[in-house]
């Protein structure tokens, strides 16, 4: 069922993903996503000038030529920005179209030569992945080994280069060779995905499988690694849906491929994605909901000195906190509040929760006065949950709280609070 | 120049342009060694870009910069830098260690990965900013005064014998201002040379030996004792100054 044909074209996409995964990870935490862009535009006068110079199809030939009209885009845009009132995005703006404008004239030119029908050089365009051969598959397995090395030793100069260049510069790491040495991985992988994806679509197989990686994880190792599955999985399922399934062109299906894992990281990510942050937000919102009806309770038996709220006070109540009856339900569904007699009442659980919440913004109230005076391991604003109270302040401020009168002043007689306050 | 003499950090005739315009003037300049030096100035006096060009991170435009009466890149190991906590992207992938590790970068070479020993010293360092509880804190998850105390961290996980700080104090509350001084005291102590860039007038008496005073020209520079004066004061801010400092508000009026 395998076609050796086919089978080294699923081969060489998905090592072509893995390898752009890795080195676009590095251009996305740089904020280098549209570089790519204009760099594979910018190949396409190079390999046409190198084509028309050698007159044959060459790898080698054709990573030279693009290296030099990146070189020369790169620097255009370095002009433009130092030297007019233009900005980087007009700039990028710019050369991609300028460069890419030129290479097609460079290519229909190549086209009406008498050799042009037979370069197949028009396929750089889109792409076509299922001319790869076995002998491409040599050259993209060696260029992407060699890539990936070069990565690997110098993760912790492209790190530093990619998180705070100017310190890098500080401690005396050489800039500009850096640069360029990272401009030569980008340009290289570029070169090597022409023939796959195409210069139309080659940054997309750079960028978006690092953006989908970022989504899973909080180190730049890891990333780097999954930015470098997800890449290939998307070379692999492109090419295997485009030679399988159906007559689609192979370029574009990678790109959707990896489009569809991004949408997936965006949406499920541990974390980062949106549902675990719409969760999240859904979850700190009925929190402090339930706060705030705990401590509204709480003050009108503190205020009244009784251990019960009659049904009759609670719209005033519920009025004055901006609460919903719903949310009573919930402490009552929680077993933190009993219903019964026509009264309200808390139960055991119930008092020392609605206790300790009081205690815990009375405590805030009485740090955020006298900020300025007490030694505090972590700052006031810092302090979002009661776990996150340092509690060797607890003392200070609990003396503060009782001087000022402010101590959560009611209990029922059966239960008394610690001597740092409150039940913990 | 005699090597052994040299000041820690000596420019001749500094001057530095942005975009054909000048923001630092023919700045000369020699510092004293083992001294917490303010470099004070109003907004856009180029006090930043004093310490870049020191660092070599801005081409000059003309002048000199010697460390130890030498160059600056022979003597790159003897420097330490904290930049503006706001000129890095703090969504980076990775935690408060691994940015302190940073530090050693410098020491480490090329190719070799920071091993045991540069954990050790990274944590160390953490430990006197005191963030060692936040060693595997992921970077986007600090507040502003604790990315500041990393970034501090880093510095000293240099090792380094003259320092730079971008603005350490700027926008922190107030138990990193407690713990930052601390620790250029310790410094101090260890007769380190620490230049602060600084903008709060109120605390520099407080916090520094020597000052700099500077608008695009030096206007000023030596012991905090002599230097810090309203006159000197006057002529760095011109009428720009509204408030004195506290101190001079009772010497006037005594």
């Amino acid at each position: 069922m395998f076609e050796p044909n086919a089978l080294w074209v699923v081969a060489g996409t998905s090592v072509l993903g893995l390898t752009s995964g890795i080195i676009g990870s590095f251009a996305f935490l740089r904020k280098r996503g549209l570089m790519g862009d204009v760099l594979s535009h910018a190949a396409l006068p190079g390999i046409c000038l190198a084509f028309m110079v050698t007159g044959t199809k060459n790898m080698f030939a054709f990573l030279i030529g693009a290296l030099l009209t990146g070189l020369v885009a790169s620097f255009a845009i370095n002009f433009i920005t130092a030297h007019s009132r233009i900005k980087e995005d007009t700039a990028l703006g710019l050369t991609l179209s300028v460069f890419f404008g030129l290479g097609i004239v460079l290519l229909t030119q190549i086209q009406h030569s008498p050799n042009g029908n037979q370069s197949g050089l028009d396929k750089f365009l889109f792409g076509q992945a299922a001319a790869i051969i076995q002998s491409d598959l040599l050259w993209l397995g060696i260029i992407s080994l060699l890539l990936i090395t070069l990565c690997a030793l110098f993760f912790k100069e492209l790190k530093l280069l990619s998180f705070d260049p100017a310190f890098a510069k500080s401690i005396g790491f050489p800039l500009r060779p850096l640069e360029f040495l990272f401009m030569l991985l980008l340009v290289t992988t570029v070169v090597i995905g022409l023939q796959a994806a195409g210069v139309i679509l080659m940054a997309a197989l750079l960028i978006t499988p690092a953006a989908a990686a970022r989504y899973w994880t909080e180190r730049l190792g890891q990333m780097v690694v999954i930015a470098a599955c997800f890449g290939g999985l998307s070379g692999l399922l492109g090419s295997w849906i485009s030679t399988f399934g159906t007559q689609l062109s192979t370029g574009p299906i990678i790109v959707l491929s990896s489009t569809a894992l991004f949408f997936l990281s965006m949406l499920c990510a541990p974390r980062r994605g949106l549902i675990a942050k719409g969760w999240r937000a859904a979850r700190l919102k009925t929190k402090l909901a339930e706060e705030a009806a705990l401590t509204a309770l709480y003050a009108w038996m503190e205020r009244n000195q009784q251990p019960a709220i009659p049904e009759s006070e609670l719209p005033a109540i519920l009025l004055e906190a901006k609460l919903s009856p719903k949310q009573l339900d919930n402490l009552v569904r929680k077993g933190w509040l009993c219903r019964q007699d026509g009264e309200l009442t808390f139960s055991e659980t119930g008092w020392k929760e609605a206790y300790n919440t009081t205690l815990f913004q009375r405590l805030m109230e009485v740090w955020a006065m006298y900020e300025t005076s007490i030694d505090s391991p972590v700052p006031l604003q810092e302090v979002g949950r009661k776990e996150e109270f340092p509690a060797q302040l607890r003392r200070t401020l609990l003396g503060l709280l009782h001087r000022h009168q402010h101590a959560p002043r009611y209990l029922p007689d059966h239960l008394a609070p610690s001597e740092q306050g409150g039940f913990l | 120049m005699k090597q052994k003499h040299a000041a820690p950090v000596s420019v001749e005739r500094l001057s530095v342009a942005y975009h054909k315009k000048p923001v630092l003037r023919e700045i000369t300049y020699a510092s004293p060694e083992g001294e917490l030096i303010g470099i004070i100035g109003p907004n856009g006096a180029g006090k930043s870009t004093f310490i870049k060009a020191v660092l070599g991170l801005l081409p000059l435009t003309g002048g000199t910069v010697h460390i130890y009466g030498q160059p600056y890149r022979a003597t790159q190991q003897l420097i330490g830098y904290v930049p503006q906590r706001e000129s890095v992207d703090w969504d980076f992938p990775t935690d408060v260690l691994d940015v302190v590790m940073m530090g050693r970068y410098g020491k480490l070479g090329w190719f070799k990965r920071p091993g045991k020993p540069d954990r050790d010293i990274a944590m160390a360092c953490l430990d006197k900013v005191g963030m060692a509880d936040f060693a595997k804190r992921q970077i986007s998850q600090l507040s502003g005064g604790q990315q500041q105390r990393v970034f501090l961290a880093r510095a000293l996980a240099q090792d380094a014998t003259i320092y730079f700080m971008d603005e350490p104090f700027a926008g922190v509350d107030a138990a990193t201002e407690k713990a930052i001084i601390q620790v250029l005291q310790e410094l101090r102590a260890h007769n380190k040379t620490v230049f602060v860039v600084h903008h709060d007038l109120q605390t520099v008496t407080d916090y520094f030996d020597s000052v700099i005073l500077l608008n695009m020209r030096l206007i000023a520079a030596g012991p905090t004792k002599e230097t810090f004066t309203v006159e000197n004061l006057q002529k760095t801010y011109g009428g720009r100054l509204a408030i004195l400092p506290r101190q001079f508000d009772l010497t006037m009026m005594g």
